[in-house]
């Protein structure tokens, strides 16, 4: 049997999500086809056909798709899925949106978050905000899926030539339209992609401050995200946001500022390779999980490591 | 315009849950439980609209086992006006849970639903976008602010990227997310008031669902253990370590 992934990308091209999920998708095995559905995707859907282990890509370029809306995504991916045995999406913020209303459409549960592949059907997820490991087992048809993209290694963006196939689309639902997007716009690196993660806490005291981590993060080529509690009080936008219900990373290296490390967060950022943590108060929890911990005023810290990195 | 609001009882957000050594599944004995924070915020935003006179009637629904039924007292002192326990000793999974919602969401006329987008027990994050596509309806997930004019409502979205807004026609299926708004406390008299409110019960074979667990837990187990590392005392070490140590920049 084979498998579908549905493929994350801006119609221009594919999200690096998307890699990962097709290497979650090799080790389930089988062929792997890769959906691309978009308004004007058609070089999305060359880069899927690049990536190594890919067999097929669906290309499906319509109007009804311009924004992924879940309504009209999950008709589409729903109607497709009956010559496949597992439909993966990566576990993002577009991902977790249709994939449980595809799953629905088919009379099936779906299985959300994997981090590992023990076969087939059975596949482990983190529960209670990373805190508990579930192997679970499922007896659906056709096994729906969305993958942390931490898990899994990337697949190689390149290698791949997979013949695109363009495949009709599946009608617009009608009942949900696209109203706008405001997105930040940023230079530095995507925090999800990033190698080095530079984050804040509430230790920060002010958006302002943020400025502190921009100039390491430029000077390093880093990320910058934020713990729930820097979010909540307004300093940085909730795109930001890291931890187990805001974005899960797992860079080489993550330098924690003035975050404390509320279980919430270190669900995020626990299994980034080298945790480092710069924390006024020795008895932060953020230190039991840190590699190297330095125990500082973040504002004479900050800047003095920017100057010395 | 009636609105169905569907929460969870789950372990208090406080609690740091342990795996039973037997790894069937986490230690649930006297821990303290609560409304799932999620479901809060829905509660909330459904008295909100209430104030705001856009709705007239919040029916709060839970599935789930009889002591569920502290959380929906909660939900009425909150400001619900009446409340349904689905009572099963089953622990219920997202599609069996929706199929459950959308009979209740048929019976009721909702024309708006608002739950949760994820409970913090098993983080599946499935529940309102299943119930949505069994209503065949719109729905807005993750929704960090929601204004409904007339038959439709906007949504403005949470996404990676930052914020997204849809208007959706209703019926339409709204998830929270943290920063939709600020749950108020249950006052004292609020919570006496409660009490009296209606709170029916019903079974999943009342609403003609059928329960039966898709996806079995073979085992749960605590995660891989981080280890503290050390304590550097300078800048100029951290750096040392950094580039000598863990080659990392």
């Amino acid at each position: 049997m084979a498998i579908l992934v549905v493929a994350e990308h801006d119609n221009a091209s594919v999200k690096g999500a998307t890699l990962n999920t097709v290497t979650a998708a090799a080790k389930i095995g089988g062929d792997i086809h890769v959906l691309v559905a978009g308004a004007g995707c058609g070089a999305a859907a060359q880069a899927a056909a690049q990536i190594a282990g890919v067999a097929k890509v669906i290309a499906v370029d319509d109007a009804a798709y311009a924004n992924q809306l879940p309504e009209n995504m999950s008709k589409l991916i729903a109607g497709l899925a009956g010559g496949y045995s597992h439909v993966l999406a990566p576990a993002t913020a577009n991902g977790k949106n249709f994939l449980p209303r595809v799953a629905a459409l088919l009379d099936v549960e779906q299985i959300s978050e994997i981090q590992e592949v023990v076969s087939a059907d059975t596949f482990k997820r983190p529960i209670y905000a990373g805190n508990a490991i579930a192997t679970v087992q499922s007896s659906d048809k056709v096994k729906v899926i969305t993958v942390r993209p931490t898990g899994f290694d990337a697949a190689a963006a390149t290698g791949g030539s997979a013949a695109v196939e363009n495949a009709g689309a599946a009608g617009d639902t009608g009942v949900a339209a696209f109203v706008g997007e405001e997105l930040a716009k940023s230079d530095r690196p995507e925090l999800t992609a990033a190698k080095i993660v530079v984050s804040g806490g509430r230790g920060m005291q002010n958006g302002d401050n943020f400025k502190l981590l921009y100039a390491l993060a430029d000077k390093l080529g880093a990320g910058v995200g934020a713990s729930r509690a820097a979010v909540d009080a307004g300093f940085v936008p909730n795109d930001m946001q890291v931890g187990q219900t805001g974005k899960v990373v797992a860079p080489g290296l993550y330098i924690a500022v003035g975050i404390s490390g509320a279980i919430q967060h270190l669900a995020g950022m626990k299994d980034s390779k080298v945790i480092v943590a710069i924390n006024k108060d020795e008895e932060a929890p953020i230190f039991q999980v840190a590699d190297y911990g330095l125990v500082a005023d973040l504002f004479a810290a900050v800047p003095e490591l920017t100057g010395k990195v | 315009m009636k609105v169905l609001v569907a929460i969870k009882r789950v372990v208090d957000y406080n609690v740091k849950v342990r795996v039973k050594p037997d790894q069937s599944g986490v230690d649930l004995a006297n821990v303290k439980m609560a409304m799932n924070p999620f479901c809060e915020i829905a509660v909330e935003e459904a008295v909100r609209l209430k104030e705001k006179g856009v709705v007239s009637e919040i029916i709060v629904v839970t599935v789930g086992k009889k002591e569920a039924q502290e959380q929906l007292r909660t939900a009425l002192a909150l400001g619900a006006d009446r409340a349904v326990l689905v009572e099963t000793d089953v622990d219920a999974q997202p599609l069996a849970i929706a199929k459950a919602l959308k009979a209740i969401a048929d019976k009721e006329g909702a024309k708006l639903v608002i739950t949760g987008k994820q409970a913090i027990d098993g983080d599946n994050n499935q529940t309102g976008q299943m119930l949505a596509a069994l209503m065949g309806a719109s729905q807005g997930t993750f929704a960090s602010k929601v204004e409904v004019a007339g038959d439709s409502v906007k949504v403005t979205r949470e996404i990676d990227g930052g914020l997204q807004t849809v208007d959706l026609k209703l019926p339409a299926i709204v998830t929270t997310d943290l920063r939709l708004n600020e749950p108020r406390y249950a006052s004292l008299p609020n919570i006496m008031k409660a009490k009296k409110k209606p709170l029916d019960t019903v079974t999943p074979a009342d609403l003609g669902v059928d329960f039966a667990p898709r996806t079995r837990t073979l085992k749960v187990e605590p995660p891989a253990e981080r280890k503290a590392g050390i304590k550097v005392k300078t800048v100029d070490e951290l750096v040392d370590k950094l580039k000598n140590e863990a080659k990392v920049i």
